[in-house]
């Protein structure tokens, strides 16, 4: 039931890779703390890769918001790979799609950081 | 009656995670049981695992003492299910508006706006103390949601 995650770094951006489910409890809580250590690190070009995440609650949209905006209250740049059909669909209703910068193909979604 | 399912079943839980993920469960093999596509199913398991989530956090704040129950019912031309929690009552005109530019980027606040999304009909019942939430799918409606 639980969030597979592992990161990698590509020309300076820190790609996170999920699988699984994020919702209320484990996932969401391993995302908020990935985003979180990434950020202490300084890192703060983060790319999430949801193209293995088969579930996604109104916990873990709410989690995908809010990493959003702390990442981009500490003047990094958040965005999203890879969408399933079903988390794009509930992006949608919920008007979010049109929040995140949402990337589909990973070389261009590197390319597209402010470097620097 | 020999031999026939019972159309109604009901669970009484505690106010947990694995509660959640057995209605969520339940929900799932119902909707699969009564021949849904595999959208609906997800849709309709999407709004009953939200309706948990709501009882078991937000109405039962995770209280050992106080329980939750599920009931689900295929009447042959819906589905229906029942969540109630024993907490102090929701009054959903109270709630805001997740699509609001304001509410956009709040971290919370999107599970009703879902379950109505993804279901055919939903009740609200106040049971002081408590809240009902009934949950109504019709079987051979077209496709909600997005």
């Amino acid at each position: 039931m639980s969030m597979k995650i592992s990161t990698r770094q590509v020309d300076g951006v820190t790609i996170l890779d999920l699988g699984g489910r994020i919702t209320l409890g484990e996932g969401s809580v391993q995302l908020r703390d990935s985003v979180r250590d990434l950020l202490a690190k300084g890192q703060k070009k983060i790319l999430l890769n949801l193209g293995d995440v088969n579930y996604i609650d109104s916990s873990g949209i709410g989690e995908l918001v809010s990493a959003y905006t702390t990442v981009r209250n500490q003047g990094g740049e958040l965005k999203l790979l890879n969408l399933t059909r079903k988390v794009h669909d509930l992006l949608q209703i919920t008007k979010l799609y049109t929040v995140f910068d949402v990337k589909d193909d990973e070389a261009s979604a590197i390319a597209s950081y402010a470097r620097g | 009656m020999t031999g026939q399912e019972p159309r109604r079943i009901t669970y009484t839980l505690d106010s947990s995670l694995d509660s959640v993920n057995k209605v969520e469960q339940t929900a799932e093999q119902m909707a699969r049981k009564a021949g849904v596509d595999e959208d609906d199913i997800f849709r309709i398991s999407m709004a009953v695992r939200e309706a948990a989530v709501n009882a078991v956090l937000h109405g039962n704040a995770y209280d050992p003492d106080k329980r939750m129950t599920a009931s689900f019912e295929n009447t042959g031309s819906d589905l229906v299910i029942r969540i109630t929690d024993e907490g102090k009552g929701l009054d959903p005109a109270t709630l805001p508006d997740p699509l609001a530019p304001e509410n956009l980027l709040r971290g919370s606040g999107r599970g009703i706006f879902l379950i109505r999304s993804f279901m055919d009909e939903v009740h609200f019942r106040q049971l002081h103390p408590g809240t009902e939430l009934t949950l109504i799918k019709h079987l051979g409606a077209a496709p909600t949601g997005a």
